[in-house]
């Protein structure tokens, strides 16, 4: 018996489980993971209970892939353990790095979000029934995880190490990130600095892009479903359709524009940029060919849900995080 | 609270009209409200709409952008471009639940101090009208379970009495 195995983690938080079937697909290179750590705890894919990670030694985990925001107090406890656990802690996917779509819950406030999840149109609440976070039983009293009022990226609640966007991340690029941890346990390289975006490139999605882009002078937005027929190899921008692309981080090789749809800015602001809502108020506003305000509010009104065109990855990570009446939920 | 509101405003000004409009209306001992913090830029059309984001969240209750008037951009025609932002930020910000008029867009050339001064006037009384932004101050406070508990309640009670 050589020496042991370094260990390695995967959790989920508030997410829906894409990022881990990115994992999966990596096909063959999955083995390289097995044949290289010891997975401990990835309750996706093994049975693990938090009390064998909480029996672990601090820092004895040497990689954590951590995904999902931070929506409830369960969420925030294994945040904090796998933190303490863990030597490289990477916010894995949108959720982490962001928020992502779990993040646009952050328009409403939580006892709206409650309400609307338990009288859907499909949920039958006569006995308007909703969630208790205890309940006392026979055996004792039992507990479900508390709703934070907002979601928060997982670098709101604990030091983050690294940060790998996507929704969910490139498989060859969660392949190219392995390949480098392995190399660096086996000593054949070195860790990037800490805080860096890995698993990326280091310009836009435009950049990426194969269309072909000219001086862009729009006269109306329109949803893609309303142009008819979408130029096949022109920039979708220049079409008048809402594309995300100038503000988003590439590393995608472009995958949404060169299948026919829009970017939708799942891989995170790009390099340099604070708050990517802004960057792409900055891009639309540019290549709108329009001096009048009547003129340009009637192209604005092509764009009918702003907050959620200019952050639908990025809400809670950018720099007002959540609606008004979210904040003040108390 | 018996002690009157004193907003925080934040002016983003440019260099050949606005800033100057300022500057006239200092020198020529023009009275306004003194709640606004100007920050000079070459141009309006500088205005990274990340400013406006960064300023609210971090303790303005509002902000004001100055530029040329339209057609007397230095630079030709970038306070087009500030405009076509300042629209676009304004519906984002409805959105996010910040009355729009919190950010304001204001045209005055460099002989226009007394046109600064009013229109810096009547801002303030405008934010003072709107109340404090506290934008994720005073309202993010850690909450104990009960808080959540009572607030998912709440929003059963909201939904119940508009039904």
């Amino acid at each position: 018996m050589t020496t042991p195995k370094p260990k390695f983690a995967m959790y989920w938080a508030a997410s829906c489980g894409g990022c881990e079937i990115a994992v999966l697909n990596t096909h063959e290179k999955i083995l390289d993971v097995d044949a290289n750590f010891d997975v401990v705890f990835w309750p996706v894919a093994m049975d693990a209970k938090y009390k064998d990670v909480e029996a672990m030694e601090d820092g004895s985990i040497l990689l954590t892939l951590f995904n999902g925001g931070i929506r409830n107090d369960e969420n925030e406890h294994i945040a904090k353990l796998l933190r303490r656990k863990s030597q490289i802690m990477v916010a894995f996917g949108s959720c982490a790095c962001e928020g992502c779509i779990p993040g646009l819950a952050n328009l409403s406030p939580v006892g709206d979000i409650v309400h609307t999840a338990f009288n859907t149109l499909t949920t039958d609440n006569p006995h308007e029934i909703y969630p208790r976070t205890s309940y006392d039983v026979p055996e004792g009293e039992l507990h479900i995880p508390k709703l934070a009022k907002i979601l928060r990226p997982l670098d709101d609640m604990v030091d983050v190490d690294y940060y790998m966007p996507g929704c969910p991340p490139e498989s060859h690029q969660i392949a190219a990130v392995i390949d480098l941890v392995i190399k660096v346990v086996k000593g054949e390289a070195e860790l990037p600095p800490k805080g860096s975006v890995i698993g990326v490139g280091d310009s836009t999605v435009c950049e990426e892009c194969p269309r072909t882009r000219n001086v862009k002078t729009i006269k109306y937005f329109k949803r893609i479903q309303d142009v008819a027929p979408v130029d096949p190899d022109l920039c979708l921008l220049e079409q008048g359709i809402p594309c995300n692309g100038p503000a988003t981080r590439s590393g995608c090789n472009a995958r949404c524009p060169s299948a026919g749809a829009q970017c939708i800015g799942c891989y995170g602001p790009a390099e340099g940029v604070i708050d990517y809502g802004a960057r792409l108020i900055t891009a639309f506003a540019s290549v709108i060919d329009a001096q009048e305000p009547e003129e340009i509010e009637r192209i604005l009104d092509g764009i009918p849900d702003p907050a959620g065109q200019m952050y639908r990855f990025n809400l809670a990570g950018s720099l007002l995080k959540a609606n008004r009446e979210a904040w003040k939920a108390k | 609270m018996t002690e009157q509101f004193e907003p925080t405003i934040i002016g983003f000004t440019c260099n050949w009209c606005s800033y100057r409009a300022a500057d006239l209306a200092g020198t020529a001992r023009m009275k306004y409200a003194p709640n606004v913090r100007l920050i000079r830029m070459m141009c309006s059309g500088r205005l990274d709409p990340t400013f406006v984001l960064r300023a609210l969240s971090g303790g303005a209750d509002g902000v004001m952008v100055t530029g040329c008037h339209p057609g007397e951009c230095h630079y030709i025609e970038q306070n087009y471009k500030a405009l076509r932002r300042f629209l676009l930020l304004q519906r984002v910000l409805v959105g996010m639940g910040i009355e729009p008029q919190r950010v304001k867009l204001v045209w005055a050339s460099a002989a226009e101090g007394a046109k600064f001064a009013a229109e810096t006037t009547a801002f303030v009384e405008e934010i003072r009208a709107l109340g404090p932004l506290n934008w994720g101050k005073a309202d993010d406070v850690p909450q104990t379970a009960d808080d959540i508990q009572a607030a998912i309640e709440q929003g059963v009670d909201q939904k119940e009495a508009v039904s």
